[in-house]
């Protein structure tokens, strides 16, 4: 195993994935260190999603490493991998036939923890991303949308991953709802420090929450830069996306790096 | 009504055809379930295999059941007890509902949950057996019952072959020209499969996730 970059949580050196004949990713080399919280940016089909799970191998790269930990995530089992990242996508996924204590404490059980074990542990998250913990009898369709999603990041934290994947987590929600959500995912981070993959398309969510926004554009990696340098950057497709969000960007940034 | 007088002169006749035609059902949906509903699963994870199954089973379906009957009665093992013979066409009759249902049911699982939980780190059986089973659950008997309830009614045939079952009144009554020895295989089999249709519906309802 290499020792390079041994002190990045996630790298990805020289990746490529294409489907039939088209090229998803192209080259892709990009390291996230520990802690910190990495957003992709990019439209709809740039291939942030793919870059995303090309960390818990949902997806594996045509040529190119990925290192997860230091050892590249293609020898390492891939169950056990997985269980070791949390992984939160828009839809959030809830099991419906599951309560919500059940949803949450999947992991856990599968994992062999004992039963008062995993109910400590779903009190905890429940409390921690601001539940109450009536919710724990209740199943998926019975709560509201923000629930669902708040849900969703205690089942990713439930076996206390170092690493978190979210897959435009707020995406769905409305904007209200998005905002209490994006604050109380800062809090969260200030607290558990885990090392966060985030993707989003939207540039005021990317500079808020980011310690460093990675812009992609067609399947390639543009650039990285944290979020002040992001408002000022002469990069094309930065200045592109700064000005199709106009204005009130500067507040964003400013929140996200507090 | 002479039907009816003539069910209850009958009555051990009828319930012992009765019976005749649960045991050929019974098993028949038996080994359907347990062949179609794997099959099932496969082809809904393979979706290679999915053309192949689903146009054989839907082969067998084609098949005149007469025919099929006469087809089975020269292999030897099976030639030898026209009850194994009738079970085996049953069977290959219930198959398509079953498949075709266990299919839809999987595949109609929602694609963000199985991701979710794929991505957790749950094995393929893990998947399957917490997540897309009981998802599918009532898909799956809904297709059984189509199956069981198909059955009944096919089941009469395998008179036919001296398999028995409430068709032998069937037969006898259309030699006889009699409609009341007709009815009085028919009647029953109408009941059986009405009787099944609930009992599975029954257990299709108490799994059903919420």
């Amino acid at each position: 195993m290499q020792a390079e970059g041994t002190n990045s949580a996630i790298e990805f050196q020289n990746v490529c994935y294409r489907v039939d004949s088209t090229q998803v990713l192209a080259g892709l080399s990009l390291s996230v260190a520990r802690g910190e919280t990495l957003v992709l940016l990019g439209r709809s089909g740039s291939g942030k999603t793919t870059t995303l799970k090309l960390v818990n191998r949902l997806v594996s790269p045509t040529s190119g490493e990925v290192f997860v930990n230091g050892e590249r995530n293609d020898q390492v089992d891939v169950i056990r991998l997985r269980r070791g990242i949390g992984y939160v996508i828009q839809e959030v996924g809830l099991f419906p036939h599951f309560t919500i204590e059940r949803n949450i404490g999947l992991v856990p059980r599968i994992e062999g923890w004992s039963e008062e074990r995993i109910r400590e542990r779903v009190r905890e998250l429940l409390q921690l991303v601001g539940l109450g913990a009536e919710i724990a009898a209740r199943y998926p369709h019975q709560l509201s949308g923000g629930q669902r999603q708040r849900v969703g990041v205690a089942r990713a934290l439930a076996a206390d991953p170092e690493i978190l994947l979210m897959d435009e987590p707020f995406g769905a929600l409305d904007p209200l709802t998005r905002d209490e959500l994006q604050r109380e995912f800062l809090g969260l981070q200030q607290r558990l420090h885990k090392t966060v993959v985030f993707v989003t398309h939207d540039l005021r969510e990317a500079l808020r929450l980011g310690s460093r926004i990675a812009l992609m554009e067609a399947g390639k990696l543009v650039t990285v830069l944290a979020p002040q340098e992001f408002l000022k950057s002469s990069d094309p497709w930065a200045s592109a996306y700064v000005q199709a969000f106009g204005d009130g960007l500067e507040s964003a940034a400013n929140r996200g790096t507090s | 009504m002479n039907v009816l007088r003539f069910l209850t002169q009958n009555r051990g006749q009828v319930l012992e055809l009765a019976g005749e035609h649960l045991w050929l059902v019974g098993w028949s949906t038996l080994f359907a379930m347990l062949i179609g509903i794997p099959l099932g699963i496969l082809i809904a994870h393979r979706k290679r295999w999915n053309g192949p199954v689903l146009t054989g089973a839907n082969i067998i379906q084609t098949i005149p059941s007469l025919a099929l009957f006469g087809f089975l009665l020269p292999v030897p093992w099976l030639g030898e007890r026209s009850d194994r013979l009738a079970i085996l066409a049953l069977t290959l009759y219930a198959l398509l509902p079953i498949i075709r249902n266990t299919y839809a049911g999987i595949r109609g699982v929602d694609a963000a949950v199985v991701e979710a939980g794929r991505g957790m780190g749950l094995t393929e059986s893990q998947l399957l057996l917490q997540v897309e089973l009981p998802l599918a659950i009532s898909v799956i008997l809904s297709g059984v019952r189509i199956a069981v309830v198909v059955s009944v009614g096919l089941a009469t045939i395998a008179a036919a072959i001296g398999a028995g079952g409430l068709g032998e009144f069937i037969f006898r009554g259309l030699a006889m020209v009699d409609n009341r020895v007709i009815l009085a295989g028919a009647i029953p089999a109408a009941m059986l499969a009405l009787l099944a249709d609930f009992g599975v519906g029954w257990i299709e309802r108490r799994l059903k996730p919420r």
